[in-house]
């Protein structure tokens, strides 16, 4: 969990070009949006394909995001709980 | 603010001529299908408003030699400004001085996706690279209706058609041309079909504008050209109006690069102006042919905005939408085109697809046919990147 | 009517043109067939959180609106009109190799989303908070000055009081490359390149934006007055000599009225005739190039508007821009002329203030 949690934060950097921000900044329970890392609707679009393309994992409605996505904690939680790749 | 129109142009997925379509709005034939001439993984899945002629056709109907380099967009464009020149009896286009304002948005991308590879290995497609540019599709449909003038063009994604009206009305307005042929067109591209997907935003459904339940757009590709003449012109050929331009607003919703903000602002402040420019209240609009793309982002925030500028006495509305799928630069062309018909036949076209009434306000559209007097008519169309445009049409 | 007046100016370039004052400093290229603008630091000028999605062409075109409106002392401008030729080609490009390189899968939405061709002038809008009128024009070498006629209208009758006019183009990959297919970009063995008396075909390709602040009020920073301007979709070679003798007539002008003007000569031996044809109708006065400097590309003309108003203001034509020794002392009217292959002619005529 831990090095899946280390990998989802290089791979959200790499994603989403937040070229200020280093691994270290993300606090795992840290909010994604809004106040925390300030990342919007666009990210979270980004976020669905990266789910799909790296951990196999598909979201139909991207209101089903919202849950997923508040944190590094969550998006590993759900993860593991689905990945099939 | 008075510019009469005179001829009319039109090719989309639900006819090839202006009676066509109008005979479809008002028989309720969608144009929506299962793609055919475009090769994509999606192809199940999606529907689409596709002309369902090929480019070989489209290009024939032009008389246009074998090795032309004419993308689909310059095609479906050229056809569509022919008619509405000839619609507006001109036979020489030179006589006044003359331009043409075109709008588009993927301008030749259908070629450059089909060839972006091919271009270094095969010789014979390379006629097509300098097709991409979105001007030198415009110049193609000038050197079809063999006009020389002030030709430019306009691209603020799916507001550019309305955009390209106003330009025209304001040059007309302004002295500057006598003549101006405006419109918009727009080819369906495996590059818009994705990009819109990857926003999670193309239905898989018939799209649904205004439903509770809306499930998002489905795109189609279409072209639509009208003629504006000036008031001497008229006068002095004793030109049939089919109906004027009577006002128009642009503003930006400045909120976010694709969304539109929750209370439609930038929508608000384009029916404003329009209606300031028009010297009209807004209980005299008749008919309003909305957006409604069927995203749940558009449809709310147009819906916000309609509320704010009409209250409780929210006139007639529908979206074509799901007739012809989101046809892009081209929409607000076409609905120009809808919107002149509705005022010539006296008619309200109906909101396809609609069944539920969404949960934040309560808007329900046109549901059927309905004939009554229309006098005046509001079209909005509204494009990523802010854009925000109203278009106000009337009869006398 | 009211008059229309460049009130500040904003520009980036393939030169220092952004930080420095008017072509002190100039590099003249002679061995390279693309040249890139000179990117100025963004860091202050752009939040890192929206820079992050930017390509180049957005990034100049706010940073030479930026300048264009401290300049004019312009806050938030009525409404925003931007020319640009090719768009955000480069984002463009990211999206279609990703979809044909995946086969239509695993597509993410900012390169499409940043791919629209209204994207620069959506992107100062938004960054602005300007709810104002929005334009882009796209249409070959006229672009820049399609958003200069629509502005001039608006201003003249008092629709808009400020309004913010520029242009922005960017170099793409892909696109350089097939560019140079078609011989639109100069082959290297035409070496070395220059764009008087070239006998090639062809350009130097190149990039920048450059955004002026257009209103009906006179200011301490006008630079001059946009007073008339004519676009044309296409000439023949002996049609020159009518096209700018009418536009002259048009706004009560005789050709000895012109103390200066600007032509648009890149260096392509095809249709340098159009520009040896104005030039006939100019021997007694300064003529000036400016396309060795900034390159061409669809809205490189922007640059030749920038340098049009800075002789005005400075009444001073630097001695790289000059393309004979003819001298003159003041500088009331100057005239812009421009095509592309023959195709998107354009004259723009400014006066001083």
């Amino acid at each position: 969990m831990e090095a899946l949690k280390q990998e989802l934060k290089a791979k959200i950097i790499e994603a989403l070009n937040l070229e200020d921000i280093s691994i270290e900044d993300i606090n795992d329970n840290d909010p994604l949006f809004g106040e925390g890392l300030g990342l919007d609707s666009i990210d979270a679009l980004e976020l669905i394909v990266l789910l799909d393309k790296v951990y196999g994992i598909r979201l139909a409605d991207p209101k089903q995001g919202k849950a997923i996505f508040e944190s590094v904690e969550t998006m590993a939680k759900y993860i593991e709980e689905h990945r099939t790749k | 603010m008075k510019v009469a129109i005179t001829g009319m142009g039109i090719i989309s997925s639900i006819g090839t001529t202006v009676e066509e379509n109008f005979h479809s709005l008002v028989s309720l034939k969608t144009g929506l299908s299962t793609i055919s001439n475009i090769e994509t993984i999606h192809k199940d899945i999606i529907k689409v408003g596709e002309i369902k002629q090929t480019n070989e056709q489209l290009a024939a109907q032009l008389n246009l030699p074998q090795d032309n380099n004419f993308s689909r967009t310059a095609l479906l464009g050229a056809i569509a400004a022919k008619q509405a020149v000839e619609d507006a009896n001109i036979t020489d286009i030179n006589e006044y001085k003359s331009g043409l304002i075109s709008a588009t948005s993927v301008g030749g991308m259908d070629m450059t996706e089909k060839y972006f590879y091919d271009y270094f290995e095969n010789e014979a497609c390379q006629k097509y690279i300098t097709s991409h540019d979105i001007g030198d599709n415009s110049q193609k449909i000038a050197n079809c209706i063999g006009l020389k003038g002030l030709v430019t063009t306009i691209s603020t994604a799916c507001s550019s058609a309305a955009n390209a009206i106003m330009l025209g009305a304001r040059l007309i307005e302004s002295g500057e041309l006598d003549r101006v042929v405006v419109g918009g067109t727009d080819a369906l591209a495996k590059f818009t079909i994705n990009g819109f997907k990857t926003l999670m935003i193309l239905s898989d459904d018939y799209n649904a504008p205004f439903d509770n339940n809306r499930k998002g757009l489905n795109l189609g590709e279409a072209a639509a050209f009208l003629v504006l003449e000036s008031d001497a012109i008229v006068k002095k050929h004793n030109k049939k109006v089919l109906a004027y331009v009577a006002g128009f607003g642009n503003a930006n919703d400045a909120f976010h690069q694709t969304a539109s903000s929750e209370n439609g602002d930038g929508a608000f402040l384009a029916m404003n102006k329009a209606f300031k420019m028009a010297k009209i209240q807004p209980s005299e609009i008749d008919y309003i042919n909305a957006h409604g793309t069927a995203t749940p982002n558009n449809d709310l925030s147009e819906g916000r905005a309609i509320i704010r500028i009409f209250g409780d006495n929210v006139p007639d509305f529908s979206s074509t939408k799901p007739f012809t799928g989101h046809t892009l630069a081209a929409a607000a062309g076409i609905e120009a085109v809808y919107s002149v018909l509705a005022l010539q036949n006296n008619v309200v076209y109906p909101n396809l697809n609609f069944k539920t009434n969404m949960e934040e306000f309560n808007l329900t559209p046109q549901l059927t046919l309905k004939e009554k007097e229309i006098n005046h008519v509001l079209s909005n169309s509204f494009g990523f990147g802010g854009n925000c445009s109203t278009l106000i049409f009337s009869k006398n | 009517m009211k008059k229309c007046y460049i009130n500040g100016m904003g520009c980036v370039s393939a030169q220092d043109t952004y930080e420095t004052s008017f072509l002190e400093s100039v590099v003249i290229n002679t061995t390279e067939n693309i040249i890139y603008a000179i990117q100025p630091s963004y860091k202050e000028l752009i939040p890192p959180a929206a820079a992050r999605r930017m390509a180049k062409g957005v990034k100049m075109g706010l940073a030479a609106s930026t300048k264009a409106l401290k300049e004019a002392n312009v806050e938030v401008p009525d409404a925003i009109i931007t020319g640009t030729g090719m768009g955000c080609i480069e984002d463009s490009e990211k999206f279609l190799r990703a979809l044909l390189d995946n086969n239509e899968e695993y597509l993410t939405p900012t390169n499409f989303i940043q791919s629209t061709h209204n994207t620069v002038g959506g992107q100062i809008a938004l960054g602005l908070g300007c709810k104002g009128y929005n334009f882009t024009y796209v249409n070959g070498a006229i672009s820049f000055e399609s958003a200069l006629l629509d502005a001039k209208l608006q201003l003249e009758n008092e629709e808009e009081n400020s309004i913010l006019v520029g242009a922005a183009d960017e170099t793409s990959s892909h696109t350089m490359e097939l560019f140079k297919l078609i011989n639109i970009i100069k082959k290297e063995s035409d070496q070395p390149y220059s764009v008087l008396g070239s006998n090639s075909t062809g350009v130097i390709y190149s990039e920048g934006a450059t955004f002026v602040a257009l209103e009906n009020i006179h200011k301490d920073s006008s630079y001059a007055v946009l007073e008339a301007l004519q676009i044309q979709n296409e000439l023949k070679v002996e049609e020159v000599e009518s096209f700018i003798t009418a536009f002259l007539n048009k706004n009560n002008l005789k050709l000895e009225d012109i103390d200066a003007v600007v032509f648009g000569n890149n260096g392509d031996v095809t249709f340098d005739t159009y520009y040896s044809e104005a030039s006939s109708l100019f021997n007694q006065i300064p003529q000036i190039y400016y396309k060795h400097l900034s390159g061409e590309f669809n809205t490189a003309s922007a640059f030749g508007f920038w340098v049009a108003a800075s002789i005005i203001k400075s009444q001073i034509i630097p001695q790289s821009i000059k393309m004979n020794a003819i001298e003159k002392n003041t500088f009331s009217k100057v005239l812009l002329y421009n095509q592309y292959q023959g195709k998107d002619q354009s004259l723009v005529l400014l006066s001083k203030c």
